[in-house]
């Protein structure tokens, strides 16, 4: 063969070699996380593998839709992910365990099961006692029924009840709190010369007390991220997708848990006072960190820190009570 | 206007003869061809940042339909890289030719294929499938491997560029419209042509392979069929080939009298027609439609697609020229005349291209930073924002450009229909109202 030829093979062959070589090894050099809506297959990969102390870099990117990535239990804002765009995340685990990352916008109909895990292993930088979560050391039954028997006329007021607990000096530890329903309370008030109205404006005073603004917020913001797209805005059960729910629901419910004759329930309402009246902080704790109850409701456990989930309790409350601005 | 020889210039003859610059330019094409399949199989699905739907539906359409087809004719073909491996395959070498030649089949390609009807159907398949082709970088890594793997499979079965003559559908708009263009490769002297012995330009020799293309260049009249692939500069003992500069749609003024070709000219300006309409006009219902490959409504805008190419123009078109009597048969007629549709469907694509290419032009500088959409930001301008371009200009450069496909449809209408001898006025009638049509649709 003559020597050009050669020549020639050879550039074509190199240049063949690299148009094909260097795509595949930077493909390879790149982890990429793809966030896809859930109806198409949701994270992929969606469970990566980190060490406590070592910086967890993630590039991620959406195949369709902004979706938004955060960490539960982490302190940290959620980031936006633009279809398209990568964008560029670093962690930091100080313990080790199971985290679950999620999606933090509604992306679709499936939103809450855009979820994948980030398993960290290590030994904790900070060894701290876990204790049972409180619902657990009381042994609540969470699918007990928990109406409240009675229900106040007219919303009540925190803002009239302030007066009247200081003038009648009643006071209420944060423990009993947690584990008191709203109507619980109501009824120990009975001893009180207070009138019905009066006794419920108290209850309403209390569970303000038991919130700062801060958490307020904060549980105000959770509750608009994460909840309200079945719950709906202000707490009646009718969220973006919860008619959609209802109808997707049970077969979907049934594929998802295995479970053959789940009944499909809408989302709670939250404006309902039978039901809120009648739960105690300690028995939606449960709910929340369990989830399921026999609808889409993710299992939150995974995701919300305590504090998180306690302000997100204070926040729901407050459809049933008028609190100051 | 004469003709200027170019290849009197020994710059560019030099350049034309010599192997080495083509093979170059061919090395970088099937780089960047094979990269662009492999971008569209793992980069990302996102259209508008993934190399393969940003460099091949953007950046190359737009240097192929708004300059290399209106000014170089089939000079696309000349540097394209999806016929070389089969080529170097069939040849059994990718420089001068070898001593001995591989046994590859080597069958001539069946009559009944031997005409541009196959081009025609593939042309519209990705016509019909363009909405997902144009925006998933899957399907158009997929359909680019396809072209590749169907021209090294037909080059090992039937003799010459089997693939570009008869199966491209590329190469069966680039060579109707080819003949408006300024660029065309010719013999200069004929009677030195029907002497020479054993026209190696057709057969081949020791210095270079046989028209890949099928063409006995002495015999060459029409730019449609010649792939400029150089090869007779280089194999022709008597330096009998030009390549020569004209004026425009010289080859026009022969008009075809094929019935493929024809069509061919319907396909196009139907095309063009739809796709303004659909991409780039205000109803979502028609988009819909067309972007949901398989749905009901799909199937529906692929009969009115099909229905509009076949039925409408050419119908409307026959009904114009009936009344055009004369000893000629309707058939020929009417392929003849609707070589005044050549230069009136290029500028419709022109038009169309304009608004197409300018506004997503911007997506080229992010993707040349990301081209697989990793996060890689190479050159910096890996985030650029999606900006259109030149927003001001482009309703009077389209108007400009359908006025001016309209005046040279009318003109090529009278020379077709001088050749036939009747009245070009109901063909004008007709290049006017589809002007009209296609004012109205991208104004
Ligand atoms: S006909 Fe098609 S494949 Fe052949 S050279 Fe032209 S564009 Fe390329
Ligand atoms: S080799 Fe040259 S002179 Fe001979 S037939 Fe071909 S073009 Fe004509
Ligand atoms: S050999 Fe000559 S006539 Fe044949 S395609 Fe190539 S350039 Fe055209």
């Amino acid at each position: 063969m003559k020597r050009p030829e050669l020549i020639a093979r050879f550039l074509i062959v190199t240049g063949i070699l690299l148009a094909v070589g260097a795509p595949l090894f930077l493909w390879a050099r790149t982890p990429l996380i793809h966030a896809r809506m859930a109806e198409d297959g949701g994270w992929n990969p969606d469970i990566i593998q980190a060490q406590v102390g070592k910086p967890l870099h993630l590039k991620i990117t959406s195949d369709d839709v902004v979706h938004g990535f955060a960490v539960g239990q982490m302190d940290m804002q959620s980031v936006d992910i633009l279809p398209g765009k990568v964008t560029d995340i670093t962690l930091n685990f100080d313990k080790p365990g199971i985290y679950t990352f999620y999606c933090t916008r509604w992306c679709g109909l499936n939103h809450w099961r855009m979820r994948g895990t980030i398993e960290v292993s290590g030994s904790p930088l900070d060894p701290e006692p876990v204790s049972p979560p409180l619902y657990v050391s009381l042994d609540l039954d969470l699918d007990a029924p928990h109406e409240a028997p009675l229900i106040p006329a007219d919303q009540p007021s925190a803002i009239n009840g302030q007066p009247l607990t200081a003038t009648n000096s009643i006071t209420l530890s944060r423990e009993d709190y947690l584990t008191h329903s709203p109507y619980d309370v109501f009824t120990e008030l009975k001893n009180t010369s207070l009138t019905e109205e009066q006794r419920w404006d108290v209850v309403a005073y209390i569970w303000q007390s038991n919130t700062t603004s801060v958490s307020f917020a904060n549980g105000k913001e959770l509750y608009a991220q994460n909840c309200a797209a079945c719950h709906g805005e202000n707490g009646a059960g009718d969220g973006v997708f919860a008619d959609d729910l209802a109808i997707a629901g049970e077969s979907s419910m049934q594929s998802m848990e295995g479970a053959m004759d789940m009944v499909m329930q809408s989302p709670v309402d939250f404006t309902d006072p039978h039901r809120m009246l009648g739960a105690s902080p300690a028995l939606l704790q449960g709910k929340i960190l369990r989830g399921g109850m026999g609808t889409g409701m993710p299992m939150w456990g995974s995701i919300f820190t305590e504090e998180q989930i306690w302000d997100l309790i204070a926040y729901i409350y407050s459809f049933q009570f008028e609190y100051q601005n | 206007m004469a003709k200027i020889e170019l290849t009197r210039i020994p710059f560019i003859k030099n350049i034309l003869k010599s192997r080495y610059p083509q093979l170059a330019v061919f090395i970088v094409m099937l780089i960047g061809y094979i990269f662009a399949i492999l971008a569209g199989l793992i980069g990302t699905p996102v259209g508008s940042h993934n190399f393969s739907i940003v460099f091949v539906w953007i950046a190359w359409w737009a240097l192929l339909i708004l300059v290399a087809v209106p000014f170089f004719g089939r000079g696309w073909c000349a540097v394209c890289p999806i016929p070389l491996p089969g080529e170097w395959l069939q040849r059994g070498a990718v420089l001068s030719p070898p001593d001995k030649r591989p046994k590859w089949l080597n069958l001539r390609v069946p009559k009944m294929f031997r005409n541009i009807w196959l081009q025609n159907i593939s042309f519209l398949l990705l016509a019909l499938f363009s909405s997902v082709l144009l925006t998933t970088p899957n399907i158009t890594g997929i359909v680019l491997a396809a072209m590749l793997f169907a021209a090294i499979g037909l080059s090992t079965v039937f003799e010459r560029r089997a693939f570009c003559r008869y199966l491209c559908p590329v190469g069966g708009f680039i060579g109707l419209y080819s003949q408006t263009a300024p660029v065309e490769l010719r013999i200069k002297d004929k009677q030195v042509c029907v002497t020479c012995e054993g026209k190696p330009c057709y057969n081949g020799s020791s210095t270079g392979y046989g028209c890949p293309w099928d063409i006995f260049p002495g015999g060459l009249t029409k730019n449609t069929y010649c792939g400029l692939c150089m090869e007779c500069i280089r194999t022709c003992p008597h330096d009998n080939i030009a390549v020569n500069l004209r004026p425009f749609s010289a080859d026009l003024a022969k008009p075809s009298t094929r019935m493929d070709e024809a069509f061919k000219a319907f396909i196009m300006l139907g095309s063009a027609i739809i796709y303004a309409g659909v991409l780039l006009g205000p109803w979502g219902a028609f988009k819909d439609a067309a972007y949901n490959v398989g749905s009901g409504a799909w199937f529906i805008y692929a009969v009115v697609f099909l229905a509009i190419i076949f039925v409408v123009l050419p119908g409307l078109f026959t009904l114009g020229i009936l009344n055009t009597k004369n000893a000629l048969p309707l058939k020929q007629r009417f392929a003849s005349l609707s070589t005044a549709l050549i230069p009136l469907g290029l500028m419709f694509w022109v038009a169309f291209s304009l608004s197409f290419v300018l506004t997503n032009a911007s997506y080229i500088i992010a993707a040349l930073s990301d081209p697989l959409g990793l996060g890689w930001n190479l050159f910096g301008t890996a985030n650029m924002a999606w900006q259109p371009m030149l927003t001001s200009i482009l309703a009077p450069a389209q108007t400009l450009v359908l006025v001016g496909g309209l005046i040279w449809s009318a003109r090529t209408a009278q020379k077709a229909a001088g050749e036939v001898k009747v009245s070009p006025i109901p063909v004008i009638v007709y290049c006017l109202l589809a002007t009209c049509l296609m004012l109205w649709l991208l104004l």
